[in-house]
């Protein structure tokens, strides 16, 4: 039966497989229901092959997704009061890989699809108008957290640095390695804000210090902590969790 | 029991396959779902790994975010033909209150009357119309869990998004238990399951 499959074709497509040795890592572990396989007497190119069926899926989540979004529904705030103390530090890492920005010699990278290249210091960008707000954090995992952010909205400053507004993606590059990146409707909500301070106070290095991007209408790993560098591009530039298998719209 | 061979199909062919479809969609959902339930449980359990699909939450998300689609669009199939054909208001109604306390205690007491195949006795029309019921209310509460910003009447109605994440894990717990039940009739009368594989 399964194993009877054309040779070639398995052939095929480990050849294909062949230039990306660090291929996402779950291939060998998505398909398997604990330690055994799913489908019994399959070998690794079926799975592979449904993963593909899979990550095809999830592409297509993705653009119904953007189509299910609305530029104007603004996700729920809430009081001071209801804040989550406290709220809980999550990354890729544990709290002493957290990463140390200088603030004095931070400079923020702007490249891509923009009019105005120049690199941005702290004290530039804290000229720009703040705003806060306090919305729910809601992890992948499933559980979610109450905070409060505080910053510029972001479109202000995509407007301000002459940014193609039409382009496709905005990506950004962090000093922990991650990386990230977001549609354009997503970026231009009016909720969506390039942040510098939690509870009124400068952003600390457990929640992204210097910047965080926080938007309410994505999952928590769609929002960069410890911005280094950001673009703007029509080329899909991935992300650090969306390479291994994350959906990449992610929004709530 | 019956003796001769009943020629009249009971189960139409697009009902018999929606069944079925829908048995994997839901082993798919609720297997990847008890995964994504692990990342960060509700309630001081986990479900055994061994027993979820998916490896790691990626690959859950991956496959409960694949069969939802298998699970909508089959379920509104479902729906729309046992509408349109007349079946849902012939076999389902009218189910009186009366009638289904009646027919409950018959069956505690072992002897309702199962014969009839054609025809659902208050008990089992209850039970179906429980589970169409709850399988939408799955459907409605993943969709807050999932676009709780985008749906913000729903959101309201599930009580906000950790409570929309509680009322999704309960409606699987009762599906289950539609489950069990269903089974272990399906086994005490095993002409149904042939039934419900040629429709007659």
């Amino acid at each position: 039966m399964k194993n009877n499959l054309d040779k070639s074709i398995i052939i095929q497509e480990a050849l294909k497989e062949l230039p990306s040795p660090a291929r996402r890592l779950f291939l060998k572990r998505t398909l398997t229901l604990g330690g055994l396989s799913l489908l019994t007497g399959c070998t690794v190119s079926d799975e592979e092959s449904a993963e593909r069926m899979l990550m095809k899926i999830s592409r297509f989540n993705d653009d119904v997704q953007a189509w299910l979004f609305d530029p104007n529904k603004l996700a729920p705030t809430y009081p001071e009061s209801m804040i989550t103390k406290p709220f809980p530090f999550n990354a890729y890492y544990e709290r002493d890989k957290i990463p140390q920005v200088n603030g004095d010699e931070y400079l923020l990278e702007v490249s891509g699809l923009v009019a105005d290249k120049h690199s941005w210091s702290l004290g530039e960008l804290y000229q720009l108008p703040q705003t806060s707000q306090v919305t729910r954090h809601i992890c992948v995992e499933g559980w979610s957290a109450i905070g409060k952010w505080g910053g510029v909205t972001f479109s202000t400053f995509l407007k301000r640095i002459g940014a193609d507004l039409s382009a496709k993606y905005v990506g950004f590059k962090c000093a922990d390695d991650y990386y990230v990146s977001i549609d354009m409707p997503t970026a231009l909500h009016a909720q969506t804000l390039l942040t510098f301070t939690y509870d009124g106070k400068t952003l600390p290095p457990e929640y992204g210090f210097p910047m965080k991007l926080r938007m309410p209408t994505k999952l928590g790993y769609k929002n960069p902590k410890h911005i280094v560098a950001m673009f703007v591009t029509n080329t899909y530039p991935g992300g650090y969790w969306e390479d291994k298998g994350y959906n990449w719209f992610g929004g709530s | 029991m019956v003796t001769a061979p009943d020629k009249k199909i009971i189960h139409p062919a697009w009902l018999r396959i929606s069944h079925w479809v829908n048995l994997i969609a839901l082993v798919i959902m609720v297997l990847s779902g008890w995964r994504i339930y692990n990342a960060s449980p509700i309630f001081a359990f986990s479900f055994p790994k061994q027993i979820t699909l998916g490896g790691w939450l990626g690959g859950a998300l991956l496959w409960h975010f694949a069969a939802m689609w298998l699970t909508f669009f089959n379920g509104l199939m479902y729906l729309f033909l046992n509408i349109v054909t007349g079946r849902f208001k012939r076999k389902f109604f009218p189910l009186r209150l009366h009638d289904l306390l009646n027919d409950f205690f018959a069956a505690l007491r072992g002897n309702l009357a199962h014969d009839k195949l054609s025809e659902y006795n208050a008990v089992q029309k209850f039970a179906y119309l429980f589970v169409i019921a709850d399988v939408i209310l799955l459907v409605l509460s993943g969709l807050v869990v999932w676009k709780s910003v985008q749906f913000p009447l729903l959101r309201e109605l599930m009580g906000g998004y950790d409570n929309a994440r509680i009322v999704h894990f309960f409606a699987m717990v009762a599906l289950l238990g539609f489950v069990a039940v269903h089974v272990v009739m399906v086994a005490l009368v095993p002409k149904t399951l042939l039934m419900m594989i040629r429709g007659r």
